[in-house]
């Protein structure tokens, strides 16, 4: 679906994966990652839970619930707004190409 | 108070980075942020290990903070220009730490490090040193700080505002979701607060809403403003964004910042928590 490369996240050691409901990603551009996007998570309502700022890398990670949430990414090059849905506990990939 | 004695635009930021009298301050949660590139001149704090003692569950005591500030070049007369990540909470909870501590002087940078970095404004990466002050500050004034057990006294009497997510005040989430959310404290909010995000209160650039914007959300959730205020959320941060926004811009008179938040009050042994999930 995009350019950058399917990246695992390197979650840390205490996460428990069956329990926790892993969001994560690449946000990308013209098939390059992107440092530095802010990337927030938006509950069913629209509403903000949480944000954070890509690494090095172009990876975000959130610890969210199952349910229907979006993202929605801004950085001075673009922005972009992409659908999640999280069926359940575990990991779930949601890569973002900017526009 | 207006909304120019406690707010500065990234436009005024930039023309007074070498203005003398006024010290930049980062401050964060994580502090790689800064490492890897800064306003220029500011100096940082760290919200942990700055400004929370190493042993005890509390702030660092008045002696501390003066050693801290001292150490940091920052004098009592300076004017302080706070700014930092996560959309200015832990620069509006050091904002509020500070008045705490009786500093008159200080300011938050609108929009903080998200605005500045979205508008392309320049990042340092080299090393501030500012020469050591003899920083005095006050005795706390807790007019605007809530403890636990006033917050208890205070279900159905004084206007508790739960600023978290809507996730986290039904219970679904127990920790903003860049954090795991094994926690543990119980799932849930305090009977009769209002869930008004923090969110609501500023723009998605991290600034905050205009004084008639926030008057009219706060008015619109039920806020009575016949009545005292404690705002919370799990640590305290964001709530320091909402005090920050009820008690400084709108100028609301009586206005605590309840910095046990969640992560004490969803431990307490018999208290009561609602939950809707």
């Amino acid at each position: 679906m995009c350019g950058a490369p399917a990246q695992a996240p390197e979650l840390p050691a205490y996460v428990d994966v069956t329990k926790e409901t892993v969001i994560y990603g690449v946000v990308s551009r013209e098939g390059a990652p992107v440092p530095a996007a802010y990337v927030r998570l938006l509950d069913a309502s629209g509403e903000f839970t949480a944000e954070v700022v890509t690494s090095a890398t172009g990876d975000f990670r959130f610890y969210a619930a199952p349910g229907q949430w979006t993202l929605s990414v801004l950085h001075r090059d673009g922005s972009a707004r992409k659908p999640v849905d999280a069926a359940g506990p575990g990991l779930v990939e949601a890569s973002v190409v900017l526009s | 108070m207006s909304r120019a004695d406690v707010l500065v635009s990234a436009d005024w930021a930039e023309e007074n980075l070498n203005t003398p009298g006024v010290v930049f301050v980062e401050v964060d949660e994580d502090t790689t942020a800064y490492d890897g590139g800064h306003i220029p001149g500011a100096v940082k704090l760290d919200w942990k290990t700055d400004l929370q003692d190493p042993v005890v569950r509390d702030f660092v005591n008045k002696d501390q903070f003066e050693k801290l500030l001292s150490e940091k070049g920052i004098g009592s007369e300076d004017t302080v220009i706070l700014y930092g990540g996560n959309n200015n909470w832990f620069a509006a909870y050091a904002y509020w730490y500070f008045k705490l501590f009786g500093h008159d002087r200080v300011k938050l940078l609108d929009g903080g490090r998200k605005k500045w970095e979205l508008d392309g404004r320049e990042l340092s990466k080299d090393t501030v040193s500012r020469p050591a002050t003899a920083y005095t500050a006050k005795d706390q004034d807790t007019s605007i700080r809530a403890f636990r057990d006033e917050v208890i006294a205070a279900i159905g009497k004084k206007n508790l505002i739960d600023v978290r997510s809507p996730d986290e005040f039904v219970g679904r989430l127990l920790a903003p979701a860049h954090l795991p959310q094994e926690q543990a404290q119980r799932a849930g909010h305090i009977p009769t607060a209002l869930n008004i995000p923090w969110s609501k209160a500023a723009n998605e650039d991290g600034t905050f809403k205009s004084d008639d914007d926030l008057r009219k959300l706060y008015a619109d959730a039920g806020l009575d403003e016949s009545k005292d205020t404690i705002a919370y959320c799990r640590i305290g941060e964001r709530s320091s964004h909402t005090w920050f926004a009820l008690h400084e811009l709108l100028g609301y008179p009586d206005v605590k910042n309840y910095d046990g938040s969640w992560t004490e009050y969803g431990s307490l042994v018999g208290v009561p928590v609602e939950k809707d999930v």
